[in-house]
């Protein structure tokens, strides 16, 4: 049972990050039908914007203001170049067979890992330690307080996204853009800023992963995007690829799943059994599991 | 009929890569009007249409609604012009309730006009006794329906009908094109591309025949219905 709530809690943990980085994917998928391979490599950047931002600009202070405006910069800063990657790769490419934005999109991220190569080198580095060392023991399960503050701000991010697509004016705009662009375009509907918009918020939530990695594994490398983003992008397709709610689920079901396979067989296992799974998932129900059965339009 | 010019298309020419389409089509439709423009599959009705809401840009020529022209806009701000489309195919947004897809429809408006909505309603009763049904769930008479009430959400000056009676029973049919005439009557400028000749022209003050990518005839409904040209073309000659 210790084993249980153990894994479960680091599973929730992992999970948030999975789930946070997942909705970059779903969102530029749900709108542009595009997957974008250079989300895992922004969110391995924005660990190292964090550092940077950390060291230059804090003078490495690990105050609550001090982490605040560290979480503030970083994501403002990948939300930029969030916008601009949209704006070079794959703009010129908007009315370009997919498969042309798909190789951008790789190539996007192969540029985006060799850049943090040659900004911050190729050794791993050590995140700071934002957050004091807090234990709790709850009659066996060790939760830390960087678990809790990862689970939590995950969730109060996720459900105020979930609010702002579901409630908002230009909720409705990216919700129609992403069931039919022209359709929203004769709506009034600049579907442009619509796109801008989704990569502003998924590289914001991207970078609050990203510094969420830092914060609980401690060592970044330039490459780490690879691994992280996969994951996410697994995350993403289980719920059901171009679905919120879904790669939300996605993340922590996927978070969940790791931990256990992680507890009770071999963490060297976790990634195989993580395919098996999502083989399993996509035979059952190849759309995901909150993924539409959408028919072709005639 | 006032005579104002509301809205002029000159010598318009667009292509798919290197296909043309339309080459060099002129009309006119003055406000108030109902304008029709027939013609078989593939004479170009659809891209006229999608050309004048800026979907597909132009090749050359112009396109002036209220003296503005069109073709250098974004699509997005065609509608705030006052010109609204309801598009072939009807193309709902069939995951969210009807009651949404009328919402959007009003999204370039700052407040949506509830006036407008009560309007829709009392022409198309089914839209209000289903708004909380997923549009994509209705029958394709009420879909159509509901794309003509979502183009109306945006108080358009101009409205685009697109092949209204496509795949629709053809008792819903009679229902659409009533209705259209009452859009008419509140004062909305209509233009309607149609298949069905005869029901098109009926309802039309005038009417333009397009035939691969040229206009082959113009004239009013009356002129038209009488022509050999399109008797024999749209009507099937005498026998009915």
């Amino acid at each position: 049972m210790d084993i249980f709530l153990q894994q479960l809690a680091n599973g929730l943990t992992i999970g948030s990050i999975f789930a946070l980085v997942a909705l970059g994917y779903t969102m530029v998928y749900g709108v542009m039908r595009l997957i974008n391979f250079a989300h895992g490599d922004m969110v391995a950047a924005s660990a190292f914007v964090g550092l940077t931002v950390y060291t230059q600009v804090m003078g490495q202070a690990t105050s609550l203001f001090s982490v605040i405006v560290i979480f503030l910069l970083t994501a403002s800063v990948m939300a930029c170049v969030g916008v601009l990657l949209e704006r070079l790769a794959y703009r010129p490419l908007r009315d370009a067979p997919r498969l042309s934005a798909v190789v951008s999109a790789l190539g996007a991220s192969l540029v985006i890992q060799n850049g943090i190569m040659l900004i911050w080198g190729p050794r791993m580095q050590i995140f700071p330690e934002l957050v004091p060392q807090v234990y709790w023991d709850l009659g066996g399960v060790v939760i830390s307080l960087i678990q809790v503050i990862i689970l939590a701000l995950s969730l109060v991010l996720m459900v105020g996204l979930y609010l702002f697509i579901e409630k908002t004016r230009m909720g409705a705009a990216v919700r129609a853009s992403s069931i039919d662009q022209d359709a929203a375009r004769l709506m009034g509907i600049n579907v442009n800023s619509v796109i801008a918009l989704i990569f502003i918020i998924g590289s914001s939530l991207g970078a609050i992963g990203g510094l969420f990695i830092g914060m609980y594994y401690r060592g970044i490398t330039f490459n780490m995007g690879w691994q992280y983003g996969l994951y996410a992008f697994i995350a993403a397709i289980i719920g059901g690829i171009g679905n919120i709610p879904g790669a939300m689920m996605g993340g922590m079901l996927l978070g969940l799943f790791n931990a256990f396979i992680a507890g009770y067989i071999s963490s060297t296992w976790a990634d195989a059994f993580t395919f098996i799974l999502l083989i399993l998932i996509l035979i059952v129900r190849p759309t995901g599991i909150l993924g539409e059965r959408v028919a072709e339009k005639v | 009929m006032s005579s104002e010019v509301l809205f002029t298309i000159e010598d318009l020419e667009v292509s798919y890569g290197s296909i043309a389409a339309l080459k060099g089509v002129s009309l006119q439709v003055h406000k108030g009007e109902i304008v029709t423009i027939l013609g078989a599959n593939g004479a170009g009705k659809t891209t006229t249409m999608r050309t004048i809401s800026q979907l597909l840009k132009a090749k050359s020529g112009s396109i002036r609604f209220k003296g503005e022209e069109l073709t250098k806009m974004p699509a997005h701000k065609v509608v705030k012009l006052g010109i609204s489309h309801s598009p072939e195919g009807r193309r709902v947004f069939g995951v969210l309730t009807v009651e949404e897809n009328l919402l959007l429809g009003a999204y370039t408006q700052s407040k949506v006009n509830t006036k407008t909505l009560r309007w829709v309603y009392e022409m198309f009763p089914r839209l209000e006794e289903r708004r909380k049904q997923l549009a994509g769930t209705l029958s394709g008479g009420e879909q159509q329906m509901l794309a003509i009430g979502r183009s109306l959400m945006s108080d358009p000056e101009m409205l685009l009908l697109d092949e209204p009676s496509l795949g629709i029973a053809p008792i819903l049919v009679k229902a659409i094109f009533e209705q259209i005439k009452e859009i008419s009557r509140q004062g909305v400028t209509v233009l309607l591309v149609e298949q069905n000749a005869k029901a098109a022209l009926k309802l039309a003050d005038r009417g333009y025949v397009l035939d691969v990518g040229r206009i082959a005839l113009e004239g009013t409904s009356a002129e038209l219905l009488a022509s050999d040209k399109v008797q024999e073309a749209y009507l099937g000659k005498k026998h009915e």
